[in-house]
């Protein structure tokens, strides 16, 4: 058959393709929907109008990219069937609950309460007006933390039997599923790495306005806010990163392996972190590379003379536990998307930080460099966050479910290439075009600014929101 | 009860509530080119569904969510069979979710009109093929021994799931003109009430043709009674729409429309999913569903989070209860964000 025709591959760019894009959106949703819901509690505290026009502006960034986050989910949520089709009879049992909790609990009261407010600011009182945003906000959330628990069990399965005679994966305890280790570290790690995405946002778009010297009064305390949001979450994304490196390890000792691209176990300082390697494309052999001795250790055991094992022994160790096979992920993959993710979080977190310090007591500096490096904050979470997760789903491979489903048995048996292909080549057109349209709306909105408010009302002193309408 | 009955009606249930809700807006976005004379009225009809539209669509995913934790053989034969079929509902659905929020994001008339007929196509589209995918689950479709579904796409363009999609079709499209004509005020108002009265014709005919279609063929006592009481509702509903009470026409079509998908439930039970070349190869409530163990846990969900659901969502329509006007439209227009 024709290898450009073969399902399981046209399936896994197109799984990849559209999640990836889906993260694209969600980050900004789950992060925008807080900082929006903290302006408006700011505002309806203290009436303050540049507060209100905070709102105005960055709620509307936040509802364009809310449309695409939502579209997008639709489709992630069917192609579990429609390309994984022997997958989904295999998990069904298992992975189906926590994503029908997620829509019961979670979609619902977001799609519900974000319709409120955008349509309410006439229809309800402040106070309620204002529990609408903080509801959406509890539903992006707990939103996350049921798809990362469905997700978590791909990568570290617990409370399950195998079911022989159906040939499938049978919950035994909710409970346990939904406190799974990898479920608990990667639910912080993720929600204070979308802070710090929306936090990147906000610190590029006002570092652009005060570049230029406009809406200073309403750019700076965005920016403060922005520069110590993206400071607290990304120190609280790398503490819960560290957490998570250490479940991860203990659940799939060989992601670990590949994210350092490893092939023989080390002990203690020689188990080191590499910061940057230059070596022959396989990763076999090693040209150059700068080292930290026994950090690798540390993340991976939380001792300095832990041991951590290398890929060549685990691959042994596979293959007499599950069968003659390759179980080992794209090594150049995962060691660059795991250093990619680190290096570019603690560098905007540095920006943030220097930012703070040149910002102090009402300073501003004149060097324009200084901004025109703050602008790329949001970009480089953006990649942050999207390679971090590349890292998390190829350094799974070659398994679906670690240690029960292989990815090509996961894939719909009755779908064809052709079919596949077509999907795929639509999902690519579209996605595309509206990435285009999307962006410039966003770009739009930014460069219009926040826009000036109501006058006060002269008997209450209280500003009048503006409304929406489609 | 068995759990797994229980929850093929909860399945039932969640479909009822997509349809009757994301129906009204799939009409609402069709009627566009019939009731929108200018770009204010166009306005005017798209708040009608504004704040509910995402709410309403959520149903698709809750029910597709529960589909898959509860019969995941079910929602995986379905989904990989009717692979394209679903692909061109999620383009549609896209494109429509993705225009109710760009639309009015800039003033040019070339703008506005592109993502417009988008809007309609991305309302029609789904309106159509959510029709002709439940006609082929009631009819049966070809699988193999493994549940998989062996048919090709167009075996699923049959006459008798056309007209069912034709039939879905033309009831969301007067469910949404008869919803227009109770969210709107003035000319517009009364445009709404003519066209429904037209649209509504045809679907009696089409609409019924197709229930006793299934009932002859397909269908038990269950699915006659249900068919036939979907049929004296629409029709009642015709009538309350003559005498310009729009309150009771949109209800009566809500109940239609519920009426209408429990009579094809009923004709399916006690399978899930027919297997038109051997019976044996049919997907039933037994061998398509989760453990008992998982049922229950879902069971306890939905019994403690659906009454809250239904409380907060029937607060938002009462918060949302006030007509939609040309006055209020460019009112807002006027000082909006946006
Ligand atoms: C702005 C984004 C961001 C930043 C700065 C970091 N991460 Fe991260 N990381 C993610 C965003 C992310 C993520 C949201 O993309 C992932 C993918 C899956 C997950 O749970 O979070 C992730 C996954 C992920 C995994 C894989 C988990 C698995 O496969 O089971 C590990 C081990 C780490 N991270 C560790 C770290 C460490 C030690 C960091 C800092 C020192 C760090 N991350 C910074
Ligand atoms: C949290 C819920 C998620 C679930 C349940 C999930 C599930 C899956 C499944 C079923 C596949 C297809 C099989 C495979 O090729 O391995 C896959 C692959 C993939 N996913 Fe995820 N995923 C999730 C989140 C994400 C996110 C948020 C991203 C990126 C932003 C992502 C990126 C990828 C990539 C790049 C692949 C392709 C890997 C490959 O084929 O080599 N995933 N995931
Ligand atoms: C592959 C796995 C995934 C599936 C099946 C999935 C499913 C969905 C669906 C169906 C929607 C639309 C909801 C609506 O209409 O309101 C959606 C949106 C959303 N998803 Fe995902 N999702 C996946 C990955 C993720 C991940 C990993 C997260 C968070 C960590 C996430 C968080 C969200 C949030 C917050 C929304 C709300 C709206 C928005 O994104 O703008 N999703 N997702």
């Amino acid at each position: 058959m024709n290898e450009w025709l073969d399902p399981l591959l046209l399936s896994r760019w197109q799984f990849g393709l559209t999640t990836v894009y889906h993260f694209l959106f969600v980050p900004l949703t789950i992060g925008l929907a807080f900082t929006v819901a903290l302006f408006q509690t700011a505002w309806v505290r203290t009436d303050k109008a540049k507060y209100l026009q905070l709102t105005h502006f960055f709620g509307k960034i936040f509802l364009i990219n809310f449309a695409m986050g939502v579209v997008t989910g639709i489709v992630q949520e069917f192609q579990f069937g429609m390309n994984w089709s022997d997958y989904s009879r295999f998990v069904g049992d298992v992975f189906g609950a926590p994503l029908a909790f997620e829509g019961i609990t979670a979609f619902f009261l977001e799609a519900t309460f974000i319709g409120l407010w955008i349509f309410g600011w006439d229809k309800l009182p402040r106070g309620l007006h204002l529990a609408t945003i903080w509801l959406t906000t509890a539903g992006s959330i707990a939103s996350a933390y049921f798809i990362l628990a469905a997700n978590a069990f791909m990568q570290n399965p617990v409370a399950f039997r195998i079911n022989e005679t159906r040939g499938r994966a049978e919950l035994t305890s909710i409970g346990e599923l939904l406190t799974n280790p990898i479920a608990l570290a990667s639910f912080p790690h993720t929600i204070f790495a979308c802070f710090m995405v929306s936090s990147g946002l906000i610190i590029s778009v006002a570092a652009w306005h005060l570049l230029r010297k406009q809406n200073e009064d309403t750019m700076r305390p965005a920016l403060k806010l922005g520069m110590w949001m993206m400071v607290v979450s990304g120190a609280l994304t790398t503490f819960f990163g560290d957490s998570l490196s250490l479940a991860m390890t203990a659940a799939q000792p060989m992601k670990m392996a590949a994210a350092e691209a490893m092939y023989k176990t080390a002990t203690g300082a020689e188990a080191s972190f590499s910061i940057f390697t230059l070596g022959t494309p396989d990763g076999v052999s090693e040209l150059f590379s700068i080292r930290i001795p026994y950090l690798l250790s540390f993340l991976s055991t939380h001792t300095l003379n832990g041991t951590v094992e290398g890929i060549d022994n685990l691959q042994a160790q596979y293959v007499t536990l599950y069968g003659p096979g390759d179980y080992t992920p794209t090594i150049w993959i995962t060691y660059w998307a795991f250093r990619w993710m680190i290096g570019l979080g603690i560098a905007h977190i540095l920006v943030a930080v220097v930012g703070l310090w040149l910002t102090r007591n009402g300073g501003t500096p004149k060097a324009t460099w200084v901004w025109k490096i703050a602008i790329w904050s949001f970009p480089f979470s953006l990649i942050a966050m999207s390679v971090g997760w590349v890292f998390t789903e190829m350094g799974r491979q070659p398994w679906l479910v670690f240690g029960l489903l292989r990815t090509q048995d996961g894939v719909s048996p009755n779908v064809s290439g052709v079919e596949i292909l077509i999907s795929l080549i639509a999902f690519t057109l579209i996605y595309g075009a509206l990435a285009v349209v999307e962006f410039k709306l966003i770009l739009q909105a930014v460069r219009k600014g926040p826009a000036p408010v109501a006058e006060p009302d002269p008997v209450s002193g209280k500003i009048k929101p503006q409304v929406t309408v489609y | 009860m068995e759990l797994n009955i229980l929850w093929f009606w909860i399945i039932g249930a969640l479909f009822i509530g997509y349809f009757v809700l994301d129906g009204f807006d799939f009409g609402v976005g069709m009627s566009l080119p019939f009731l929108g004379k200018d770009d204010l009225d166009r306005r005017v009809i798209i708040n009608t569904i504004g704040p509910v539209w995402d709410l309403n669509e959520t149903w698709l995913i809750v029910a597709g969510a529960a589909l898959f934790a509860a019969f995941p053989e079910w929602y995986a034969t379905l989904f990989s069979g009717f692979y394209l079929a679903l692909l061109v509902i999620l383009l549609a659905l896209i494109l429509r979710g993705v225009s109710f929020e760009y639309r009015h994001q800039r003033p040019e008339a070339a703008w506005k009109k592109r993502f417009d007929l988008m809007i309609v196509i991305g309302s029609a589209v789904p309106a159509l093929l959510w029709g002709v995918a439940f006609s082929n689950i009631v009819q049966g479709v070809q699988l193999d021994a493994g549940h998989n579904y062996i048919g090709s796409f167009f075996d699923l363009l049959n006459p008798y799931a056309l007209l069912g999609g034709l039939t879905t079709l033309l009831l969301f499209f007067t469910h949404g003109v008869v919803f227009i004509s109770l969210k709107t005020e003035g000319d517009i108002r009364l445009r709404a009430q003519k066209l429904a009265v037209r649209a509504g014709i045809v679907t009696i005919v089409v609409a019924a043709s197709f229930l006793v279609w299934t009932t002859l063929e397909f269908g038990s006592l269950a699915t006659g009674v249900f068919a036939g009481l979907a049929a004296v509702a629409l029709i009642v509903s015709f009538l309350a729409n003559l005498r310009g009470s729009e309150g009771w026409a949109f209800t009566l079509m809500a109940a239609t429309i519920a009426l209408a998908v429990l009579s094809l439930f009923a004709s399916l039970f006690p399978d899930v999913m027919p297997a038109s070349n051997d019976a044996a190869n049919s997907l039933t409530i037994e061998n398509a569903s989760s453990t008992p163990y998982t049922l229950k846990v879902m069971s306890w969900t939905a019994l403690f989070a659906m009454p809250v659901i239904f409380l907060y969502q029937g607060w938002t329509y009462w918060v949302l209860r006030k007509r939609v006007s040309r006055a209020t439209v460019s009112a807002a227009v006027e000082t909006a964000v946006h």
